[in-house]
């Protein structure tokens, strides 16, 4: 069993912050791995990337939107409630290295994942320029965190709402622009990754993405998680999650997620009637 | 029946055992065969001749004392016969079930030179489920602890079979299960209608009462390594992971949805029991046209599922012809009697969608045998121009496993074959790297429930050795 020792609502109660007890794996884990999480007997696993770790404490943090009955049932546990199982770290960690200047764009709660990857670029000694995007400014998220682990941070909202108005491709577009970038990590919801992605193959600045296909076991038995990278299907959960974005085939990713979206319906809004009774 | 067993002793036929009619199974998750009762039982054991030199024992990979079993069975004690099985077996009530019984003791059985073999495999379910129900369930005697600590890398029939061997030699015995539930292949893979997992969850149970320590949640090589679990105290390590790497057929549109590798299918049936979606939350796709490809023991169970999961038609398309069908000769017969369809000498070509990336159907091509390959079975080729269409709304892949690396790429100075299985001593399962044995599935590639507990069983003895006497 593993226990929630904090939990925030962020993004107007649509995003949930949990740090749990697991000291094992807070010992273990890196920047870009990540954990399946099962919040009970009848759960399903869902594979979340570690929003953080504290090896001292004995916890990990991770970060999840709110889009299904999984989601909407890891919402219900409060601070003292457990997980019944808590399994990782999964996946291959990020490669840092000191490389110059790394751009690190995130999305939604792409923010949280691409956190720790951040600071451990600034870290390594590069100099880290941090692009965060939302659909307005309530939606935003970790903004003070991205300011502390980046050396320059820019904001943008769809909305216009904060920061620059319009989409992170566009500023990305124009650090890519003025900046000798050597590195760029972006990580947010799928057609983010895939137009940031255009961008910087225009630039021809080598890229790394970090993918959530559905996953069920995450340790290479059952291939669910496959994707096509560069023409090869791969499994996202050991060869990845972090890829060549200029590679992925974002497009066949996208139909993926999409599986199981009827019964995915199904189950949620029966958990909501029963949530309301 | 009682009577016919007085007089005509020699004529008794193989009893069979009573099942759930196809039609009535083919829409539950219910067990098939409901097993003997305890007056067929003994009828069975009954033919039994009782050989001197039993051929039988010779055909069973783990050397099981058959007709010793069979005789207590014979006087009604049935305990007697459950407790002779464990001599050998330390899972009878599931090798009852899952062994293919016509390649090994019944095969061999003389009895079944001139008609219908003793039904052994049926009377070894029946001593270990009476003994389930109405045993005391008393543990067996455990020597003095040693003090010495084995750590066990999988819960699968290899690794149990390990664990329950060394902690009645006194060790201390934990294992380590990467998912959330013990039981390898037997709870994810094998479905509930041919093993109950209640059964597995009592083979477990039964070894936890003993005081082997159940770890969860712990996918070695990640969580911790097993240089790691040395540094811990571990003494020595067992591995037996599993063949679990899913083989595809990488073939054009193998990635539209609506096809699933035959692990990722069962493991989302059995081990999430999706197949009581909405109740639990793991959804499934249920196909009403479904193809399976392959013809092992997985592709049965996995159209069988698909079966019972509502489909109105469930082909399995394999490559070669019936002879070569590798499955238990007892699932195929299932399988056929509920309605699954087969083709024979058909190969699949490429896979076809919608605009949506969904499974709409696939192309075959037919085959004919020609001359024998390296396994010895005629290699099949395609025949030009015979390609036809499938229509199918759900594929699965049974084509095989292979090796997982994810444990033994992070596992300095474990030799492994060209295929990525680790390669042991065939005497004793020692590895290359000391202090680690490894045996089951990993180190022969996907074989039987019984060969990788065989397996268990001597690298279990060979440990006791060791931590006796040494390397
Ligand atoms: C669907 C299906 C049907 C079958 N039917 C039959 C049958 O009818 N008769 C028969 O004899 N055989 C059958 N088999 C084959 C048989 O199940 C296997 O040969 C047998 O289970 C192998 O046992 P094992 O202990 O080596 O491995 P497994 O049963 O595969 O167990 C390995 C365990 O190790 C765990 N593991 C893997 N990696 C790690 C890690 N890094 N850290 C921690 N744990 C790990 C796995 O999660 C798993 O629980 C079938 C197999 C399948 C898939
Ligand atoms: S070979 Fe057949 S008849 Fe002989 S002992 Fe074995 S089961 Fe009995
Ligand atoms: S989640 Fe099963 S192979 Fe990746």
């Amino acid at each position: 069993m593993f226990k929630i020792v904090r939990k925030e609502e962020m993004s107007e109660g649509n995003v949930i912050l949990n740090e749990i007890e697991a000291p094992l794996i807070a010992q273990k884990a890196k920047p870009g791995q990540f954990v399946i999480l099962k919040a009970n007997e009848t759960g399903e696993r869902i594979p979340l990337t570690m929003a953080d770790t504290d090896p001292e404490k004995g916890t990990i943090t991770v970060i999840y939107m709110v889009v299904g009955k999984s989601t909407a049932l890891f919402k219900t546990l409060q601070v003292g409630d457990e997980y019944q199982d808590v399994i990782g770290p999964l996946g291959k960690p990020t490669h840092v290295e000191k490389v110059g200047t790394v751009v690190c764009v995130g999305g939604g709660t792409g923010i949280a994942v691409l956190h720790p990857i951040t600071r451990a670029m600034k870290e390594a000694g590069n100099h880290v320029i941090a692009i965060i995007g939302a659909r307005s400014k309530d939606l935003l998220i970790l903004e003070d965190q991205m300011r502390a682990a980046s050396s320059d941070l820019r904001v943008c909202t769809d909305d216009g709402s904060y920061g620059h108005h319009g989409f992170v491709t566009d500023v990305l577009k124009e650090v890519c622009e003025k900046e000798d970038v050597a590195q760029a990590v972006l990580i947010g919801p799928v057609p983010m990754m895939k137009f940031a992605s255009l961008v910087t193959k225009e630039y021809n600045i080598p890229t790394l993405v970090s993918l959530n296909p559905i996953m069920v076991d995450g340790t290479g038995m059952c291939g669910g998680c496959r994707v096509t990278i560069g023409g090869k299907t791969k499994f996202a959960c050991v060869d990845g999650p972090e890829f060549d974005g200029h590679q992925v085939d974002y497009d066949e990713l996208m139909a993926r997620l999409q599986a199981y979206c009827e019964q995915e319906k199904q189950c949620y809004e029966e958990f909501c009637t029963l949530e309301q009774a | 029946m009682a009577e016919e067993k007085e007089g005509k002793k020699k004529k008794t036929p193989r009893q069979s055992m009573p099942e759930q009619g196809p039609a009535v199974r083919a829409k539950n998750f219910d067990e098939v065969p409901f097993g003997y009762d305890e007056e067929t039982a003994m009828l069975e054991a009954s033919r039994c001749l009782q050989c001197k030199k039993p051929s039988c024992v010779e055909g069973c990979p783990v050397s099981v004392d058959i007709p010793a079993f069979i005789a207590k069975i014979k006087e009604g004690d049935f305990t007697g016969a459950c407790r002779k099985l464990w001599e050998r077996n330390a899972l009878p009530a599931v090798c009852g079930r899952v062994c293919p019984q016509e390649l090994q003791c019944e095969g061999k059985c003389i009895v079944g030179k001139k008609g219908d073999p003793v039904a052994i495999g049926n009377l070894e379910r029946f001593a270990a489920d009476w003994e389930r129900h109405h045993g005391t369930g008393e543990l067996p005697p455990i020597e003095e602890p040693t003090g010495k600590r084995v750590a066990v890398v999988g819960s699968g029939p290899s690794g149990l079979t390990v664990a329950g061997d060394l902690i009645l030699k006194g060790h201390d015995v934990t294992v380590f299960e990467a998912f959330h539930l013990p039981g390898g292949v037997l709870i994810y893979g094998i479905p509930e209608f041919r093993l109950p997992k209640e059964i597995v969850g009592q083979e477990v149970n039964f070894l936890v009462r003993q005081g082997v320590n159940l770890e969860t949640n712990q996918v070695v090589g990640r969580t911790v390594t097993i240089d790691e679990l040395f540094e811990q105290g571990y003494d020595a390590v067992y591995l037996g992971v599993g063949a679990g790497l899913p083989r595809f057929l990488n073939i054009p549109g193998e990635n539209l949805i609506g096809i699933y590798s035959a692990n990722e299918y069962l493991t989302r049936s059995n081990l999430m029991k999706a197949y009581l979606f909405p109740k639990y939350d793991t959804p499934i796709i249920k196909g009403k046209n479904v193809v399976t490809l392959g013809a092992g023991n997985v592709a049965m169970d996995s159209a069988r599922t698909a079966l019972r999961l509502g489909a109105e038609s469930s082909k399995i398309v394999y490559r070669r012809s019936r002879q070569e069908v590798p499955a238990r000769s007892a699932e195929v017969h299932h399988a056929e009697e509920e309605g699954v369809e087969f083709h024979f000498l058909t190969n699949p070509v490429r896979f076809f969608g919608d605009e949506k990336n969904r499974l709409t159907g696939m192309e075959c091509l037919q085959m004919e045998l020609g001359e024998p390959d390296d396994s010895g079975r005629r290699r099949p080729l395609p025949i030009k121009g015979s390609e036809f269409k499938l229509e199918c709304d759900l594929a699965i892949i049974a084509v095989g496993a292979g090796a997982n690396p994810l444990l033994t790429q992070s596992t300095e100075g474990l030799k492994l074959n060209n295929w990525g299985y680790i390669i042991t001593d065939p005497k004793t399962g020692k590895t290359s790297k000391k202090g680690v044995w490894a045996g089951g599935d990993i180190v022969t590639g996907a074989a039987t429930v019984i060969l990788a507990m065989g397996a268990g069983r001597q690298a279990a003895d060979s440990i006791d050795d060791y931590l006796k006497w040494g390397w």
